[in-house]
């Protein structure tokens, strides 16, 4: 049991327990914080990746990385697992629980129970904090909620368990040792390196900017080859992967435009500021993006104008995203 | 995105009142409750509505005899034969073969029980399907945060 696990809710899942594990452990860090220095923000349309049998759009990195990458940079000594055998994994999270540590874990959504019935789908990329253990239940800090929650051991042996695409196997990862100082501005600095050249040169054309506009040219092809339906279908799928739950809005854009603004003051960069505003703008485009996708889902929209629309306004998304990462990269490298 | 324009719009909140990163009049950035989007509830929607077809269209296969009941429980999980062969350890070629209602009828309840363990039902409501689809999750009011 762990009464001093602060828990704060937060938009997105992995961000949420990085921050929270990382000010549990002394360094006082927001949710924006830790998705920026964990170098969060990403692109990719990788169509031969399926989840729930539509092709993958994702606004973020990998599960885990986040963590991950903000630990690293921040010169944290972290311990993550992963199991074979169900009751090792779980005789792992108890031992850990009993040692008073707070534990992350990767957790597929759809054997939650505490999750709404309308979220439950196979994704398996969820993170939440197990922070205590009372009777045949684990007591849970998800950060998508507004307080902790209770889930029955049996559940979360499945949900740690889950199979498919993205599958956790049984994963943990918690704080082993804090170092003495950190070099803050020197994390900042590295990560939004580090998302510049991800999205502007990495040299697979799935990726970062080339990606979006891979995704805005086949868009227009998928009414003539797929027909309507699974046309539909897939375009509904990109929404939820940009709006739903712990996305943080905008497929991560607004996150990161509050992570700038911090990293503005971190550095002592007005003009991270600004291009914060810049990145407000790009998450209210991603936004229109999504509304109009929305009304062609709903049958409001023709569906071949739209799909022309669409892509254009994909188009413009990414020299957006262009533009602005390549600001940054000037305004943050010397 | 400006704190008045964060979504407040009902519809999918399932008891999750999530956050919002949205600017406020001086352009600073804060977090503030959204209680569901539009573009959201219809993506939603939509992935739930394509789930209850598929089951119609299993029912019927099933009454005709050329489905087995266990092809209805599986996809009322969203599963497909390679995750259901993840998930219950039977081999996925089996698995196809138990979706094929001569084979399925077959089978004993201990032959069912990696299924019938995984799903939480008996091996009884293993071999019936409702006679139409359960409803998709409710839309829930916007102003009570009931979580489920």
């Amino acid at each position: 049991m762990n009464p001093e696990f602060h828990h704060r809710q937060s938009a997105h899942c992995e961000s949420g327990v990085t921050a929270n594990l990382l000010s549990h452990h002394g360094l006082p860090c927001s949710e924006a914080m830790a998705f920026g220095v964990g170098a969060g923000l990403f692109f990719a349309y990788v169509p031969f990746i399926k989840l729930n049998f539509l092709p993958l759009t994702t606004y973020r990195i990998g599960p885990g990385g986040i963590f991950k990458k903000a630990t690293k940079r921040l010169g944290i000594t972290v311990r993550q697992q992963t199991f074979r055998n169900p009751e090792e994994a779980e005789n792992a999270l108890d031992r850990l629980l009993d040692a008073g540590r707070p534990v992350g874990a990767q957790t597929g959504v759809f054997w939650l129970p505490y999750f709404p019935p309308a979220y439950r789908f196979h994704f398996n990329g969820h993170n939440l904090v197990v922070i205590g253990k009372e009777g045949d239940e684990y007591l849970i800090s998800d950060p998508i909620f507004e307080e902790t929650v209770l889930c029955p051991k049996a559940d979360l042996r499945k949900a740690r368990f889950a199979k498919g695409a993205l599958a956790p196997k049984g994963k943990l990862y918690y704080v082993e040792c804090m170092p003495e100082q950190f070099d803050l501005p020197k994390a900042v600095e590295g990560a939004i390196l580090e998302v510049c050249r991800s999205m502007l040169s990495t040299p697979l054309p799935l990726v970062g900017v080339r990606g979006i506009h891979y995704l805005a040219r086949q868009l227009t092809k998928w009414p003539d080859k797929l027909g309507d339906r699974k046309t539909l279908l897939r375009l509904g799928h990109i929404i939820r992967m940009q709006e739903e739950i712990g996305t943080g809005g905008a497929g991560f854009r607004f996150i990161y435009a509050a992570f700038l603004q911090e990293a503005a003051e971190v550095l002592g960069n007005d003009k991270l500021f600004e291009l914060s505003g810049v990145c407000t703008e790009l998450g209210d485009l991603w936004r229109d993006f999504a509304l109009l996708a929305a009304r062609v889902c709903k049958g409001r929209a023709a569906m071949g104008d739209s799909f022309q629309e669409l892509a254009s306004l994909l188009h413009t998304c990414a020299t957006h995203e262009e533009t602005l990462f390549t600001e940054l990269r000037s305004a943050v490298a010397r | 995105m400006r704190k008045e324009d964060v979504p407040q719009e009902g519809g999918w909140t399932g008891g999750c009142r999530e956050v919002n990163y949205a600017v406020d009049d001086r352009g600073r950035y804060l977090l503030e409750p959204s209680l569901g989007w539009g573009p959201k509830n219809v993506a939603l929607s939509q992935a739930w509505e394509e789930i209850r077809e598929q089951l119609i269209v299993i029912i019927a296969e099933v009454k005709a005899g050329k489905s087995s009941p266990l092809a209805y429980h599986m996809v009322s999980r969203q599963m497909d034969p390679s995750l259901l062969s993840q998930y219950s350890g039977v081999a996925r070629w089996r698995v196809k073969r138990h979706l094929k209602p001569t084979v399925f009828a077959k089978l004993s309840d201990e032959a069912l029980t990696p299924y019938s363990g995984l799903f939480g039902i008996s091996a009884g409501e293993l071999r019936t399907v409702p006679s139409e689809p359960p409803p998709p999750p409710a839309e829930d009011a916007p102003s009570e945060g009931d979580a489920p």
